[in-house]
């Protein structure tokens, strides 16, 4: 076990790590965003919107550190991986910008046009930013073309059945954490509609992660074996069973009318979704041939960031944290953001 | 000007991007240590316009801190979308840089940035300015590491190539505290204060101004004490800028000659040279037309001594050269505000001196008109240093024609466009935005962002005049 073979596992795990966290924490507020399209009311929009702008920023961050991390560590994986995924990169870009302003800006806007064009700059961004995340996983999933060191694809590749059926998904996946985050941090009229939303997408939801697995294996041989062969399937076997344990959770939350249990069943959903990838593609980066080792940066530069991550990534977690609880508990009109 | 093919639009994509990101980060350094002093002097001596002045300009900053950060989101991800040979080869030396920047400012900045805008009443006020200190110490962090990159792709130091063309770190040191790091990083820190400083100068005194037009005389507190800090700032900063630019001249004539010359529109080698203060550089004939000189000044400013050699530009063979049409203008433009910016700081200390530094309305139309001259300063700064760059990337090392994405150009120029249409939709937006709330003068009792009503009240606020009356 040399350096050059340890790095890159941890350096995987720690950028996984980053990419979920960016999955579970913006996409609740991606979709509440995307939930902001059902909902016509001026004050139950600006609940809503309240209910996670002291957040966003922060979780957006993580999106930043997963694409930082991977051009130092992994660069050669990052060079390939953005062209591969160009339009769909721009196009998720475009729509964040679009949504982040649309915080600051709707509530500055003086007409009842302006607002309007402002709350849907906020509804399509989100929405549009999700689609565009998942294309891009369904893209990285179903394998890149590379020659020599660079991508070797065409420009329509990240286009076909699998991909967008995983842009709707992903939609659908943070439409569901928003909704149960609206039922943890809001009450009255919005809760109960964010309540009836949850109801809905989590059967949407639980539908796409079936397709979606029973899709994957078909894609590379590779993930069948991983899946159904030993040892492979004493990782894989139990994500059912715990998709399942997590279902009766979700639901005995709705029904017994709780407030954070449907929120940490959902993000249980996500997480097991992103072992479930993580257990197929490893341990390529870009699959379907180059792995963490080959796309890794020198041991120097891997050790030279880890020194900093093991010391920062606590500390950010800390005070990610702090701030989540300085900002605890239900949306009212007093603390709120404008 | 430029044949319209993948590699230019690239170019094009990334100036285009990178001047309409640059003003916020600039505007985010200078404003959330200008937040720092405030809510410090608040707390130090209880004078609640320090503390109007703060809930003012907080509002401000949180409205250019969203577009900064969703602009530099877009510069995160185009190294590798358009330049990813470039993040292939030099990913192992400046991603390492870009990750510190991520991990420690931006994170520090994300983190305490919402206990900053929304959390006065929640946090208590110590640890409010703890926070509010936190955001401040983040900005400067993050261009810590990001003139760090952006200087060792200037200067390139402690690195190795590897046979497949690599740069391998070699000594991180060298590679973080390069040659042109040193004073790269307290030029641009200087911009964005002075920046700062002659926004939050010229907001003063179009309020001033208009209390001047209503009253005769100008009394809000608050107003008068921020355009006094500004005219500090500008009294004593500007100068000190010019003397950082003057060392940054001095280091770049070291390491990077050719871009000097193409600066000065100097074609050939010279000692006792002239400065050029107009001209127009011609790259195909190798001549710089309708010159007009000072004579000895150019050997002056760069060596010091009446007699140094500066360099021309046919010491370099015409594959190596930077475009002198750009850097010779972008180069003046930028020197010409910095040393308008030293005059009206001067002029200020006259005025202060003589006790009637509230009473001049001409240093006060003067601060209006100069309010965005540090970002037109800082772009034009920029823009020399990048295009004087040229042709490479990594100067000397990796040529900006090898550094492309395999991109094509139906792809380069649809980005380009979607750029350009967002951009001018979102900044359109947000420079509105930004002057409205600049339009209206703090007021005693400035509210925090309030509490369950959006920010809409330009037609319910009093103006000046009620603001005054209600002193």
């Amino acid at each position: 076990m040399t350096e050059a073979t340890v790095l890159p596992v941890i350096w995987a795990g720690l950028i996984a790590f980053a990419v979920l966290a960016y999955v579970v924490l913006d996409g609740f507020d991606l979709g509440v965003g995307i939930l902001f399209g059902a909902e016509r009311d001026y004050e139950e929009r600006s609940v809503m919107i309240n209910a996670i702008a002291p957040m966003w920023d922060g979780n957006e961050t993580w999106l930043v550190l997963g694409g930082g991390g991977l051009f130092a560590v992994f660069p050669l994986a990052y060079s390939i991986i953005m062209p591969a995924m160009y339009p769909t990169i721009i196009g998720m870009l475009l729509a964040l910008i679009f949504r982040g302003v649309a915080f600051e800006f709707r509530f500055r806007a003086e007409t009842v046009h302006g607002r309007w064009w402002w709350d849907n700059a906020f509804f399509l961004g989100s929405t549009l930013a999700a689609f565009a995340q998942g294309l891009t996983l369904g893209g990285l999933l179903q394998g890149i073309k590379i020659s020599g060191r660079v991508y070797a694809g065409g420009w329509w590749d990240w286009l076909n059945g699998f991909t967008l059926l995983c842009g709707l998904a992903v939609v659908a996946g943070y439409a569901l954490l928003g909704a149960c985050w609206l039922i943890w941090r809001t009450e009255g009229a919005v809760q109960r509609r964010a309540r009836h939303a949850a109801e809905a997408l989590s059967v949407v939801v639980l539908v796409f992660i079936g397709v979606v697995s029973l899709w994957t294996p078909f894609l590379n041989p590779v993930f069948w074996r991983r899946w159904f062969d030993y040892p492979g399937i004493l990782l894989t076997a139990p994500v059912p069973v715990l998709v399942l344990l997590l279902t009766w959770g979700f639901w005995h939350g709705i029904l017994h009318r709780h407030h954070a249990t449907p929120f940490l069943c959902a993000t249980g959903w996500f997480v097991l979704c992103f072992a479930g990838l993580g257990i197929s593609i490893w341990p390529m980066i870009v699959p379907p041939s180059l792995t963490i080792w080959q796309a890794a940066a020198p041991p120097a530069s891997q050790m030279f960031l880890l020194v900093g991550a093991v010391v920062l990534i606590p500390t950010i977690l800390t005070y990610t944290g702090y701030s989540y609880w300085v900002f605890r508990g239900k949306v009212d009109t007093g603390t709120s953001y404008h | 000007m430029f044949p319209v093919d993948a590699f230019h639009l690239a170019r094009a994509q990334f100036a285009f991007t990178l001047v309409f990101h640059i003003v916020f980060p600039a505007f985010s350094i200078g404003l959330a240590s200008y937040l720092a002093v405030l809510e410090g002097l608040w707390l130090r001596t209880g004078e609640s316009a320090y503390l109007d002045l703060f809930r003012y300009w907080v509002k401000i900053f949180s409205v250019g801190f969203a577009m900064g950060v969703v602009s530099g989101l877009v510069m995160s991800y185009q190294f590798g979308t358009n330049w990813g040979a470039f993040s292939d080869r030099a990913g192992p030396v400046i991603g390492p840089l870009m990750g510190y920047e991520v991990l420690t400012a931006f994170f520090l900045e994300a983190g305490f940035l919402g206990v900053m805008l929304f959390g006065m009443q929640k946090v208590g006020r110590r640890l409010h300015f703890g926070a509010t200190c936190m955001v401040a110490v983040g900005t400067l962090i993050s261009a810590f590491w990001i003139l760090s990159v952006n200087s060792w792709m200037q200067t390139p130091r402690g690195y190795t190539i590897a046979p497949d063309g690599r740069f391998l770190p070699a000594d991180w040191a060298r590679i973080i505290f390069n040659p042109s790091f040193f004073v790269r990083l307290p030029h641009m820190v200087l911009a964005s204060y002075l920046s700062v400083a002659f926004v939050v100068g010229a907001v003063a005194a179009y309020h001033l101004l208009r209390e001047r037009a209503v009253h005769g005389t100008a009394k809000n507190p608050a107003v008068r004490r921020m355009f006094s800090m500004a005219m500090w700032m500008a009294a004593f900063v500007a100068p000190a800028q010019v003397v950082m630019g003057d060392i940054h001249g001095l280091n770049t004539l070291h390491y990077q000659p050719a871009k000097i010359a193409a600066m000065e529109g100097d074609w050939t080698p010279q000692r006792d040279a002239p400065e050029i203060l107009f001209g127009i550089p011609d790259m195909k004939d190798q001549v710089t037309r309708y010159k007009i000189e000072l004579p000895h000044l150019g050997s002056l400013i760069l060596t010091h001594s009446l007699d140094g050699e500066v360099p021309g530009l046919k010491q370099f063979p015409r594959a190596e050269r930077p475009d002198s049409r750009v850097v010779f203008f972008s180069f003046r433009l930028m020197v010409a505000i910095g040393f308008a910016m030293m005059g009206v700081g001067a002029w200020s200390l006259f005025l202060r001196w003589r006790r009637s530094l509230f009473d001049n309305p001409w240093l006060m139309r003067a601060m209006v008109l100069m309010g965005p001259a540090g970002f037109v300063a800082v772009i034009s700064g920029w823009i020399t240093t990048e295009v004087g760059r040229q042709p490479y990337t990594v100067y000397g090392l990796m040529r900006t024609a090898d550094s492309m994405s395999p991109i094509g150009l139906p792809g380069v120029a649809t980005s380009l466009l979607a750029f350009i249409t967002v951009y001018a939709v979102v900044y359109t937006a947000g420079i509105g935005f930004l002057l409205k709330l600049m339009s209206r003068p703090p007021m005693r009792g400035e509210p925090d962002p309030p509490a369950d009503q959006p920010i809409r009240t330009a037609g319910i606020t009093p103006g000046p005049a009620g603001a005054v009356a209600a002193q």
